[in-house]
């Protein structure tokens, strides 16, 4: 006759806790000399670029932000923020919840993982929040970095507004966190494509680089004159909607619904990717990823996800164009100009004019008049005309528009010399840069309410 | 006075596909006892080992460890550790920051109980260093020493030594003995047959996912038919005369390079009768040993009759 064990001890398995496996994942991300290094240069490299660009003579006029870089310390996290939406985050989040799931695979140690920690469940959710904590540290870093190394190397002055409205030093440190908050949603789709990838395509070079590839592709998108829908719709929307928080007042709508879009792909991918990685076969060694199930359960359920909010969003904001229109352009520049004008008179010690007395305007042709006046190019041409208080004649100045399809311009001034036409002014106190002469704004292009 | 029992499968089956890996599993593994998985590559060693690990569960059957029915969850009874297709270790990790992380995972072992693993394997001298540079069998006795961290009462291991020299081999085979003698129960597979018979008191021969033998090795040696066996002696003329004139016994007639050396062939008994012979006529025996195991013997002969039979 025989016995079992447990006639002598009971045997219960215990899964470790998420926690336990959360700082077993940190542990291991951690010492990877990859990572680490990363994180060095992200709370480091930020703040020796903006702080040695912001010494420069020629500043990165082509970035958001970038022409203020030498009049305030809260342009640069500004400037960084812009590359990281198109370039730094997509390529931190491949390499971090890109491989979280696929280190595993390369190293042989599935296995080893599952004897110890006993919970599939447990081993996605420690992994997937220890990928979350590592990209949130480089993202802070980035942000940190930008913002000490601006704040050290011009200081703590006041931000002009993609609509020319200057916003005081302690309303822009505040708009630049937000903006960087905001920037959070994107980078968790981001990182929840990466898991997916990272989980679906196992030690495949594919996986690793989804994330990357993605955000490439949204760029891609982003460049051409698609309907905002299908614009609004992208992931990655919200890494260029935070400049809505720069105008006055701010074009929030469009960046609520990037944020929104991009943690609704955040839960999806992630969800998709825990029911990848429960049905997984770990007994077969050959099998490092889910195949076929990838597409089934990976790219058509985000496939749908898409086309559903496109749908959505065509219906919601009942918008097929692509967003930019006369009217729009015409109030934006007539907008920036009467600030920046303000601006300009304050750096001249003339005496100060309202924008109400102002009253700029602005007409607006196409391709010469010999096109609609609707959608993207360089091909804009704008003439401002104004009033000063006791002064009959009305001013006109001209601008060259390159407007992108994302809704962003940028206004290249062409006379009179004394008012736009020069990159300097001459002040009291010596010459300076002219506002006027070139400057950034931002057609929004949802559908204005009529009121 | 009863035998506990470690592991009880009875009819376990498990496909991966079209593919049968199991086939009607039944397998006692008492407790305390060091059993031995052989059989082919492809024949269900590392599946089965996986569902002892808790790496895969069964199609159908019952499989109890340490007393606990396992049920349809990945996860493994409390008191089982181990690996299969070789330990999994971190090679950014240092040998002691893997098993410290380990532990942790585990809830937590103090540095002496680390420090004690470490030795236990004879990896102290190298304890700091990062595991990326670990040759094979120093990965093998790492990867021993994380099972040995959680004080397992069972030990699942695949192909432990792998890659052993052979002092590291009998280092391993001490810590597996010693293990055993204090209660854990140890299953490991391997194709080294000398190690299944050096440390193994049962062993189960699998082929094709199902099992052809289980049970002590002194029944599998019973059960093998004439055995060759290398002899040398201090008189090997007087030695063959003795040998030819033994009932059951058939001397090898091939000439050996070596003079002193012969080969007989006989069953157990006869060889025995061979050995007593042997003293009586004053001949020394300098060396009496299979010519290939008992053990490999019996899992050629196993397998393929199975396969004859298929």
């Amino acid at each position: 006759m025989t016995a079992t064990v447990a006639d002598a001890r009971p045997a219960v398995a215990h899964p470790v806790s998420v926690a336990r496996g959360y700082r077993f994942e940190l542990v291991k991300l951690t010492s990877q000399w990859r990572i680490r290094l990363i994180v060095v240069a992200c709370w480091i490299a930020p703040a020796l670029f903006v702080a040695a660009v912001s010494q420069q003579t020629s500043l990165p006029v082509d970035t958001l932000f970038g022409r203020w870089m030498h009049a305030t310390g809260w342009a640069g996290p500004l400037v960084i923020l812009g590359f990281s939406g198109n370039w730094a985050l997509p390529l931190l989040t491949s390499l971090v919840a890109g491989d979280v799931f696929a280190s595993e695979d390369r190293l042989g140690t599935w296995r080893h993982l599952l004897v110890a920690v006993r919970s599939p469940q447990r081993i996605f959710v420690a992994k997937a929040l220890a990928s979350l904590t590592v990209i949130m540290l480089l993202m802070a870093g980035l942000a940190v970095s930008s913002a000490v190394g601006g704040l050290i190397a011009v200081g703590n002055q006041p931000l002009v507004g993609l609509d020319g409205h200057l916003l005081p030093a302690g309303n822009a440190a505040g708009n630049v966190l937000l903006a960087w908050v905001c920037a959070i949603a994107p980078t968790l789709a981001l990182a929840a494509i990466g898991l997916l990838g990272s989980v679906a395509l196992g030690r495949s070079p594919m996986g690793l680089l989804l994330p990357a590839l993605v955000a490439l592709a949204m760029q891609l998108a982003q460049m051409l004159p698609l309907p905002v829908a299908v614009r609004l719709a992208l992931p990655g929307y919200a890494f260029t909607a935070w400049k809505g928080l720069f105008t006055s007042p701010g074009q929030l709508a469009p960046l609520l619904i990037g944020v929104v879009v991009s943690l609704v792909w955040a839960v999806t991918a992630t969800v998709l990717a825990y029911l990848l990685f429960l049905r997984r076969d770990f007994t077969n060694l050959t099998s490092d990823g889910s195949g076929r199930r990838a597409i089934t359960v990976g790219l058509v359920p985000l496939a749908g996800l898409l086309a559903v909010t496109i749908a959505i969003l065509a219906a919601v904001t009942a918008s097929a164009t692509a967003g930019i229109q006369q009217t729009k352009v015409e109030a934006g520049v007539s907008t920036a100009f009467a600030h920046l004008y303000r601006v300009q008179t304050k750096q001249l010690n003339r005496p100060d004019v309202t924008e109400a007395q102002l009253q700029a305007s602005t007409a607006c042709t196409k391709g010469d008049g010999k096109v609609d006046p609707v959608g993207p190019g360089n091909d804009w041409r704008c003439v401002v005309s104004w009033h000063l208080p006791g002064v009959a004649a009305t001013g006109q100045a001209i601008y060259q528009l390159d407007i992108t399809a994302d809704g962003r311009f940028m206004a290249d001034g062409d006379g009179p010399k004394e008012v736009n036409g020069f990159f300097l002014v001459r002040t009291p106190i010596g010459d300076a840069p002219n506002p006027l002469w070139q400057f950034d704004g931002n057609v929004d292009l949802l559908p204005t309410p009529k009121g | 006075m009863d035998a506990l029992i470690a592991v009880r499968s009875r009819g376990i089956t498990k496909a991966f596909g079209e593919v049968v890996a199991l086939d009607g599993i039944d397998l006692d593994v008492a407790q305390g006892q060091i059993h031995g998985l052989v059989g082919p590559n492809g024949a269900g060693k590392t599946t089965l080992l996986g569902l002892l690990l808790g790496l895969a569960v069964a199609d159908s059957g019952s499989l109890e460890i340490l007393g606990t029915p396992v049920g349809r969850a990945l996860a493994a009874p409390e008191g089982v550790a181990g690996f299969v297709d070789g330990p999994g270790l971190y090679p950014s990790l240092t040998a002691r920051q893997n098993l410290a992380a380990l532990a942790d995972l585990r809830g937590g072992t103090e540095t002496a109980g680390i420090d004690a693993v470490l030795a236990e394997v004879g990896l102290t001298d190298v304890a700091d260093d990062r595991t990326r540079g670990f040759s094979l069998g120093m990965r093998q006795r790492l990867g021993l020493a994380a099972a040995l961290l959680t004080k397992p009462r069972l030990i699942v291991l695949d192909e432990p030594s792998n890659g052993l020299d052979p002092a590291g081999k009998r280092h391993v085979h001490g810590v597996l003995n010693r293990l055993a003698a204090e209660g854990t129960t140890v299953v490991l597979s391997s194709h080294r047959m000398d190690d299944v018979e050096a440390l193994c008191s049962e062993v189960t021969i699998l082929n094709t996912g199902r099992i052809v033998f289980t049970g002590p090795l002194s029944k599998l040696a019973a059960e093998n038919g004439e055995l060759d066996y290398r002899l040398v002696t201090s008189d090997a003329e007087a030695a063959r005369k003795v040998a030819a004139d033994t009932a059951g016994i058939t001397v090898d007639q091939a000439v050996s390079p070596n003079d002193d050396l012969f080969v007989v062939r006989g069953l157990v008994p006869a060889l025995d009768d061979l050995v007593v012979r042997l003293v009586q006529a004053g001949i020394a025996v300098r060396e009496f040993a299979p010519v290939v195991s008992p053990l490999e013997a019996a899992f050629l002969a196993l397998t393929e009759q199975q396969e004859v039979g298929q």
